[in-house]
């Protein structure tokens, strides 16, 4: 590193919080849906589940770029769902750090459902029975056992997506571009520094930043998750 | 009047049942891998059979004549199973009220307060489930069940990891249940002792099938 230092400028502040911004919103707004999603795959049976399992998990393995235009085509201003959204709730996507946040979370929801239904299908079942034969009605044994016994799984699975929000770049620079204080995170600067033959410095301080976040949420992840089990083993 | 009919199958294996009984306690007995604990979960509502009808006295929880399957929360089915299943990220006090909150019809079968003292888990209460010995886990078990109010008690060798003295009380609450609430009673049990204690009828299983039913007072 040159003579820069530590020192970030303004634009990469701005594409740091940003970035911290978009996974948040991200992870936290598809967390309710992964949950809904994992307890269907991990507890009913129903026709087509391979098919939605397949569906769910299809932003794992299609290219990012992929995900980036069907976004694009179907969250943009002429898109059906972005039309949708932009006429009830004022909600535009398309080139806004909204739009950042809806391709993180699209990104990370596989990930997320993933870790969560594990989690689901380790809870016993035969609890859940024990609290429906004292008069507990299926949503109350939900909030009440079957989501606290799945906790650690149901954290860890946020903070992966939260994570993988804060790595994703495919999608994002396809479906919101990469404009400085608007979109731009800290993966597609990175990218903008790498393009600039005076980048060196910010690709750096900005790489730190990066591995620094993702390390921080795994060692956020174990402990919570560690601290989750032993408040279950002694209450 | 326990009124008992099942006919259900799960894999290869199946079960058909037709008991009346006109006394408030029945004992099911039977080599383990008989059906004793899926009968259990059918008079539940846990498993769903294939054509049944139970009922006690006019109570009826399913007939598949009418098609009519109460879901098994609305049973008010007190169900002691074989292991404890306690709620491990719960106290055993939050243990024990879990159920109360839904169990607010009808007079209650018996206090907090006494149950607690009777199965003699005062000094566990504000405890966590983990460290409780498998004793203790089934007398919260118990009491858990008492304290949801239920009109019906099944129980799944409850007394089994239990020491003499404490058995023997529990017993006697059993018996306090039977008499003086009346409550129907479904147990299973390879006790003799036991059996003979509680039951009023006798319902002896064999590889999914009921092979004999006696009036267990008629034979005394």
């Amino acid at each position: 590193m040159s003579s820069a230092g530590l020192n970030f400028s303004p634009a990469e502040w701005t594409a740091i919080f940003l970035s911290l911004r978009v996974a948040t919103v991200g992870a936290l707004a598809s967390l309710p849906l992964a949950i809904a999603v994992a307890w269907l795959l991990a507890r009913r049976r129903f026709p087509g589940k391979s098919l939605f399992n397949a569906l769910v998990h299809l932003p794992l393995v299609m290219p990012p770029v992929v995900t980036g235009w069907l976004l694009l085509i179907g969250f943009g201003r002429q898109g059906v769902f972005g039309h949708a959204f932009e006429a009830c709730c004022g909600l535009t996507f398309s080139f806004r750090w909204t739009g950042a946040a809806l391709a993180a979370a699209v990104m990370g929801f596989p990930l997320m459902v993933r870790t969560i239904r594990l989690s689901l299908e380790t809870v016993d079942a035969r609890l859940e029975q024990a609290a429906q034969t004292l008069g507990a009605p299926s949503w109350f044994v939900f909030l009440t056992i079957t989501l606290p016994l799945a906790a650690p799984g149901i954290i860890a699975g946020l903070i992966l997506g939260f994570a993988k929000a804060i790595g994703e770049f495919g999608a994002t620079i396809t479906f919101v571009a990469n404009i400085p204080g608007q979109t731009q995170t800290i993966a597609t600067a990175i990218y903008s520094a790498t393009q600039d033959p005076n980048g060196g410095d910010t690709t750096w301080r900005l790489t730190g930043v990066a591995i620094a976040i993702a390390v921080l949420a795994l060692f956020a992840s174990e402990a919570l998750a560690a601290r989750v089990v032993k408040r279950e083993a002694e209450p | 009047m326990i009124e008992i009919a099942v006919e259900h199958a799960q894999g290869d294996f199946t079960i058909e049942a037709g008991i009346r009984a006109s006394g408030r306690v029945l004992a099911l007995c039977g080599p383990s891998g008989a059906g004793k604990t899926t009968l259990l979960d059918i008079i539940a509502g846990l498993r769903r059979p294939r054509h049944a009808r139970i009922a006690f006295d006019d109570v009826v929880f399913v007939d598949s004549e009418r098609g009519l399957d109460v879901p098994a929360r609305l049973r008010r089915i007190g169900y002691i199973f074989q292991e404890p299943r306690l709620f491990p990220h719960l106290s055993v006090a939050h243990n024990l009220t879990y159920g109360a909150r839904f169990a607010s019809r009808g007079p209650s079968l018996v206090g907090f307060a006494e149950v607690v003292a009777l199965l003699g888990i005062e000094p566990l209460l504000s405890r966590g489930t983990s460290r409780l010995s498998g004793g203790e886990k089934q007398r919260v078990a118990i009491g858990r069940a008492l304290l949801s109010n239920p009109r019906v008690l099944l129980m799944d060798e409850p007394l089994t990891a239990i020491d003499d003295a404490r058995r023997q009380d529990i017993l006697a609450l059993i018996e306090t249940l039977r008499d003086a609430f009346a409550i129907p009673i479904i147990f299973v049990s390879h006790r003799a002792s036991e059996v003979e204690r509680l039951a009023s009828d006798i319902a002896e299983f064999e590889r999914g099938r009921l092979v004999a039913l006696r009036d267990s007072r008629a034979s005394s």
